[in-house]
């Protein structure tokens, strides 16, 4: 059926025939029909999850296959969603070992995407906790990929976006928790270099600032640096130590209707910044955080999405290495606070070493700011894009719906290798989303 | 201990749904339906997530003589029971082809009806339970695009109603649910107009609380009670030159 769709940006639109297999011969067919791409929960922010001729929408194969409570391993099929998983094994005591900022994205996207969380510099990405694989190729065969056989798919296809084949199922482990909560730590940072100096010096496991991006001069980059870990049972206060993986439901609240563009003028959004910056320092010091409220605070609010109105949005998220990260973060905000286009969400994280041949982190700081789409911001980000490449850094492709194949290539020197396996595995014509082919892959 | 949910139809969308929404309450499940074994990935879906015992039980809601024996075979008897047997067969096909349209009133209302008749009587001597039996608004009023569909499900809404009648004073409670469109398999490939279909996990949330709440007939998106008070409301003069 022809449908209208986007990635979560709601930028840009495209009409495509989706179709929701309900097992592997669904699959099959579709994939025969060529080009296809798989699409998980539509959470990447552009076109990566969009084809024209042919989207599979894979969220009705989602069935736990398996699950090692001892070892805390799951077997699940790949429509399966993040947080189906925390609800079915946080009771036994196992957590996703990696997890995005919203758990409304399912296992084929976070291995496509090749996840990190606010852990990446101790724990790496979503494929380091991946036992196993089972992708559709272009011939319709599924192939079982794991560490030592059919080990090059294995590698390649976390951070391919899709673009490997059709994830049917995957093995993956979880992290042992002793509750559901969060022990929280928030340092306000007055500037870049003061919340470099926490992440360089924080043994949290979990760690990430959220930046005010009018801030300018000795201000600039002032920010809130959140720490976090997994608070042990014993150290909880004892009307939570009772039953410690249960945490009180939260509310959910949604945005009714496609926000006007004129609410987001510099004013809405100064006010919204200091308001977040006044409301995190007030809660300054540790204290304990149900997981949901710590991990996904966005996720409360159904369809936030509308709030940057019908134009829809763009994130922008660059990795900086680390020898010109300051440099290069200094730069980018600086542009930035001189634009006054400042954002809702700026979200600094440190991440430690590429884990993949196509895997987006690298050793260094990240960075991800939303803009809502007009020219203006389309012209900035392209301005941030040269920043970008100037201090040797790297594009996320799941929040990308804009850049050029020339940028692309310009930033990241591992793109002749993928395209050239893309060719060599005859993947290329059999799977192709609007973003493979705006980029060139 | 919970009381055990007999989902009739359990591989339908809404019956697996429903088994979710009640294994997510700690429910133990009993899935049936025809060639059943294939639904052993369900099964282990079920009872993996939510950590609850989950058995298989072949059922041909057609044979009707198989009823009483398949009622009196469970252990341990269910204390809901939840019927999402139901065939939409095509209207204008089945209109030629008499046989099949007579299948599609017998899968929409003898089936259901007979083995709501066999679990009312064990409900009954039991003094406790509750039914639950998916209906439809297409059995609310006739129309050229769905009568065959229609009047079968307007026979099980009947039957339904005049059990909730009969078992009121015996402590067992019937639920009638008229979902209105619902994106599932019998619904695949139509075009829907959004605002008016709801998603199976919404009726399985919309079924347990009315199991909870003891509701006697239910619409899930509430919209569907004012379109179907409408359609109603309109004279049978009219109507019957209309195309809805
Ligand atoms: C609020 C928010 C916060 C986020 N925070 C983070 C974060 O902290 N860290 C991070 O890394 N990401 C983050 N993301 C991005 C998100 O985790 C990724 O975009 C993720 O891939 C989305 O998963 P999805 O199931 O929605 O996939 P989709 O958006 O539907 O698809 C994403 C990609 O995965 C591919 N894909 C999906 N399923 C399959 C399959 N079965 N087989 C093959 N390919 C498949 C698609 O082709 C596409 O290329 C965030 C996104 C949002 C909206
Ligand atoms: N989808 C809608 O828009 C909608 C709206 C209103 C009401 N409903 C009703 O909701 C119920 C569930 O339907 P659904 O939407 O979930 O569609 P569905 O997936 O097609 O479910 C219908 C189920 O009925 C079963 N069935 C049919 N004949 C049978 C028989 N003789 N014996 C045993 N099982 C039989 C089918 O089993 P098999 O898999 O073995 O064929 C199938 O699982 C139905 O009663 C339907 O009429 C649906």
């Amino acid at each position: 059926m022809k449908k209208k769709l986007s990635g979560w940006g709601r930028y840009p639109v495209a009409e495509c025939e989706v179709t929701a297999p309900r097992d592997e011969a669904a699959v099959r067919a579709a994939v025969a029909q060529g080009p296809v791409i798989a699409r998980g929960n539509g959470r990447a922010y552009g076109d990566a999850a969009m084809q024209a001729q042919g989207t599979l929408d894979m969220r009705r194969m989602n069935k736990v296959i398996a699950f090692d409570p001892v070892a805390g391993r799951v077997e699940c099929e790949a429509g399966m969603l993040l947080g189906d998983v925390i609800s079915a094994f946080l009771p036994h005591g196992w957590f996703p070992a990696v997890t995005p900022g919203t758990k409304l994205v399912t296992i084929g996207g976070c291995i496509a995407s090749d996840v990190h969380g606010k852990n990446h510099r101790n724990d790496g990405t979503f494929a380091r906790y991946l036992d196993w694989i089972d992708i559709m190729d272009a011939d319709g065969d599924v192939v079982r990929a794991d560490a030592s056989s059919n080990s090059d798919l294995f590698r390649w296809t976390p951070g391919a976006m899709g673009l490997t084949g059709v994830i049917l199922r995957a093995g993956f482990r979880l992290r042992p928790v002793e509750s559901g909560w969060i022990r929280q730590e928030m340092v306000p940072a007055a500037n870049l270099d003061a919340a470099m100096e926490v992440f360089e010096t924080t043994d949290a496991t979990y760690s990430v600032a959220w930046f005010d991006c009018l801030g300018r001069g000795d201000a600039l980059g002032r920010s809130l640096v959140v720490l976090g870990d997994h608070a042990t049972r014993d150290e909880l206060p004892s009307d939570k130590r009772y039953r410690p993986f249960h945490v009180p439901a939260r509310r959910r609240k949604k945005v009714p209707v496609d926000a006007p563009a004129f609410a987001l003028n510099r004013y809405t959004l100064r006010a919204f910044n200091l308001l977040y910056h006044w409301n995190g320092s007030r809660q300054a010091g540790s204290s304990y955080v149900d997981w949901d409220s710590y991990f996904y605070p966005l996720d409360a609010l159904l369809d936030w999405n509308r709030i940057y109105g019908r134009p829809g949005f763009a994130q922008f998220q660059v990795v900086i290495p680390l020898d010109s990260a300051k440099a290069g973060l200094t730069r980018l905000l600086d542009t930035i606070a001189a634009s006054g286009q400042g954002s809702f969400l700026a979200v600094l994280k440190r991440l430690g070493a590429e884990g993949g041949p196509f895997s987006f982190p690298m050793e260094g700081y990240t960075l991800a700011l939303d803009f809502p789409v007009n020219d203006r911001t389309l012209a900035l980000m392209r301005e941030l894009d040269a920043i970008t490449v100037d201090h040797g850094g790297r594009f996320y492709l799941t929040k990308d719906s804009r850049l050029s194949a020339e940028t692309l290539r310009a930033a990241d020197g591992r793109v002749p290798d993928f395209i050239a396996m893309r060719a060599e595995q005859g993947l290329a014509g059999a799977f192709a989303s609007g973003q493979s082919e705006r980029l060139g892959l | 201990m919970k009381e055990t949910v007999l989902i009739l139809g359990g591989r339908s969308d809404i019956g697996l749904a429903c088994a979710h929404a009640f294994a997510a309450e700690g429910h133990p499940v009993q899935l049936a339906a025809r060639n059943v074994e294939t639904l052993e990935p369900a099964r282990a879906d079920l009872a993996l997530r939510h950590s609850v015992e989950v058995s298989l039980h072949e059922i041909d809601a057609l044979a009707t003589g198989t009823h009483g024996a398949f009622a009196a075979g469970l252990e341990p008897a269910p204390g809901i029971v939840i019927c999402a047997i139901g065939a939409l067969g095509n209207q204008t096909a089945d209109e030629e082809d008499h046989a099949h349209a007579v299948e599609v009133m017998r899968a929409n209302f003898e089936g259901p009806a007979s083995l709501m008749a066999v679990f009312a009587n064990q409900m009954a001597v039991r003094g406790e339970g509750v039914l639950v039996g998916i209906s439809s608004v297409a059995g609310d009023r006739g129309r050229a695009a769905n009568y065959i569909y229609g009047s079968a499900k307007a026979g099980f809404t009947a039957y339904l109603s005049g059990l909730r009648n009969r078992l009121a004073k015996q402590g067992v409670h019937v639920v009638t649910v008229k979902p209105g469109f619902v994106a599932t398999s019998m619904t695949e490939g139509m075009d829907l107009p959004p605002k008016l279909t709801a998603r199976p996990e919404e009726v399985g949330q919309a079924v347990l609380s009315a199991v909870r709440k003891r509701r006697n007939v239910i619409y899930v998106r509430p919209i569907w009670r004012v379109v179907m008070t409408v359609i109603c409301a309109i004279p049978e003069a009219v109507f019957k030159k209309m195309s809805i």
